[in-house]
């Protein structure tokens, strides 16, 4: 699915990530965790195609994400940032609607199955209520909802997200990663998801993705040695 | 049930009819409605004919020109830097045209040709290379910047160094031609001749239909740069094209008009506010019909007070800007 070979990630002459090389696979939840600065959004932004890498690739079925055009890629992977959009007069149904981009024509027309993804996306989320209310009347765990669904109406294999879960309180935190987890279970797409809260990431994740200082290293989540490997990370006891 | 664009579309087509037809009626000698009639289809007496074609047709055409164009651009502008007070002027195209300008009317008597070579065409080609100069700063600039921000940074700086070169200019400069300049910057609807719009139209028109190519990644970049991307645009293409369309509309507006001022800003969120929409597919037919209604009632007062244009439509401009943001505090481009 998606593959980093000998993937390095950082900005000018600073190295974050070093010569990466690992395999991420479809249906799958996986958290992406490291310490604050170690390069948890560069990475993301390096797989999501945004910023090049210093040096390796990224690829998704064999194919180099950074060598696919806009259009393509956006087809394969759809990115959640966590900057908040708050607009006035933009309804729920038209930023989950922006999801269809990729697929419509050129001054973005929709068609019926369009919008039935739309009200399907907005369905998963559990936000059908909200189809018609302006952005800025939401809440930022519902804007994160929205900001979702928009991402699983772009219909692609892969889903990354940068740390979904702050600004939310505890039980939309649970709910947030208990959908994605659902999203990677049910609809059988790899979501990668950068987070700061372990004890989530090490109850719903089915892998961890660790940054331990310019090593990235993959292990399902309940592997000891992983979690051995994190304490150490983290500093904890 | 009628939505709401699909009941204001045809009230404000129907407003933009009648203000245009009650602008061939006004001016300093008025006319009645049967006499612009007669005069339109060629007939009645030839003062009234040269007066309505020649002189009033021209002028209101070029009102409902330089309204939809200052209205779409920065419609662009205030989406593209996602900032509710930019307009079409952010990226320096006034200050690019007034430099073109300063350096024809002042500089040329500097140099020491003669300002009696001073027309309104070369004035108006002085504009138009100023503007189209700064344009290519600023795409092959933008082209390099990633940050969005910062090229409006540098589009503001570029204005206030441009600015301060005129002003130089103006202080070196003789009495006659600092009038001359002046008076340009004041703006006017009425210096367009016939032949010039020849040109001033199609010029519009592709800008137009360049905007209409960008509405999709305008919408998208409703949610910022980054996502856009993410969404399958071609960013850089896709500024290149905002920029393109921006400068054809509000640098030949400028160019023939002179630096005309807060329709840009002020329509955009007129038209939100109206449609209560955030799609471009609507906002942006509703700034052109919008900013048509504003300029042909700004060149009524114009004419029934003996004003600058550029002042009326500030005068105009300012109180519905300050309007719109108290109305909505948590307001974004």
């Amino acid at each position: 699915m998606i593959r980093l070979e000998k993937l390095s990630v950082g900005h000018g002459d600073r190295t974050l990530i070093d010569a990466a090389d690992l395999t991420l696979e479809g249906g799958r939840l996986v958290a992406l965790i490291g310490r604050n600065g170690t390069g948890k959004s560069s990475l993301l932004r390096v797989i999501g195609g945004i910023d090049r890498p210093l040096g390796g690739g990224v690829s998704f079925d064999g194919k180099d994400i950074h060598a696919m055009s806009p259009l393509e890629r956006a087809r394969t992977i759809a990115f959640v940032t966590t900057q908040r959009v708050r607009i006035a007069n933009l309804r729920c149904r038209d930023v989950v609607g922006m999801g269809r981009t990729p697929y419509t024509d050129w001054i973005g027309r929709m068609t019926e199955s369009d919008r039935e993804i739309v009200a399907d996306a907005l369905r998963l989320v559990d936000m059908t209520a909200y189809a018609d209310r302006a952005l800025d009347t939401l809440s930022d765990g519902e804007c994160q909802r929205i900001m979702t669904a928009r991402a699983l109406a772009q219909q692609t294999p892969v889903i990354l997200l940068d740390e979904p879960t702050s600004f939310l309180d505890i039980p939309a935190r649970h709910a947030t990663c208990r959908l994605l987890q659902r999203l990677a279970h049910e609809e059988r797409k790899l979501v990668l998801f950068s987070t700061h809260e372990l004890d989530l990431a090490l109850e719903l994740a089915d892998d961890i993705l660790l940054i331990d200082s310019t090593r990235l290293v993959l292990d399902a989540t309940d592997s000891s040695s992983l979690r051995e490997r994190i304490f150490q990370c983290f500093e904890l006891g | 049930m009628p939505t709401r664009s699909s009941i204001l579309f045809p009230l404000l087509a129907a407003l933009v009819v009648l203000l245009f037809t009650l602008d061939l009626m006004m001016g300093s000698v008025s006319l009645s409605f049967s006499e612009v009639w007669t005069a339109l289809m060629g007939e009645g007496d030839r003062a009234t004919l040269v007066i309505v074609r020649h002189i009033r047709l021209i002028k209101a055409l070029v009102a409902i020109l330089v309204g939809a164009s200052l209205s779409v651009s920065g419609l662009q502008m205030q989406t593209l830097f996602r900032n509710p007070l930019a307009g079409p002027y952010v990226l320096g195209i006034t200050s690019g045209a007034s430099l073109g300008v300063a350096l024809f009317i002042l500089g040329a008597p500097l140099l020491g040709i003669a300002a009696t070579s001073i027309t309104t065409f070369g004035i108006a080609g002085a504009a138009w290379i100023g503007s189209a100069f700064i344009l290519m700063v600023i795409a092959t600039v933008g082209a390099r910047i990633k940050d969005i921000m910062v090229v409006l940074i540098l589009g503001m700086m570029f204005s206030s160094g441009v600015g301060a070169v005129v002003q130089v200019l103006q202080y070196l400069s003789h009495e006659e031609a600092l009038k001359t300049f002046v008076v340009w910057t004041m703006g006017a609807l009425g210096d367009v001749t016939d032949r010039q719009l020849a040109i001033f139209v199609p010029a519009v028109v592709v800008g137009l239909i360049v905007g209409v190519l960008v509405i999709k990644p305008l919408n998208l970049l409703l949610l910022g740069e980054q996502y856009a991307r993410t969404m399958g645009i071609n960013l850089s293409r896709s500024r290149l094209l905002i920029f393109l369309s921006t400068t054809l509309l509000a640098g030949t507006v400028t160019a023939f008009c002179g630096p005309i001022g807060f329709v840009g800003l002020a329509v955009p969120h007129l038209a939100r506010a109206l449609f209560a929409s955030a799609d471009q597919r609507i906002l942006m037919p509703g700034s052109i019909l919008i900013g048509a209604v504003m300029m042909l009632v700004c060149d009524m007062l114009a004419k029934e007070f003996l004003l600058p244009i550029n002042a009326v439509t500030s005068l105009m401009g300012i109180p519905i800007v300050v309007w719109i943001v108290l109305k909505n505090k948590n307001m974004m481009a």
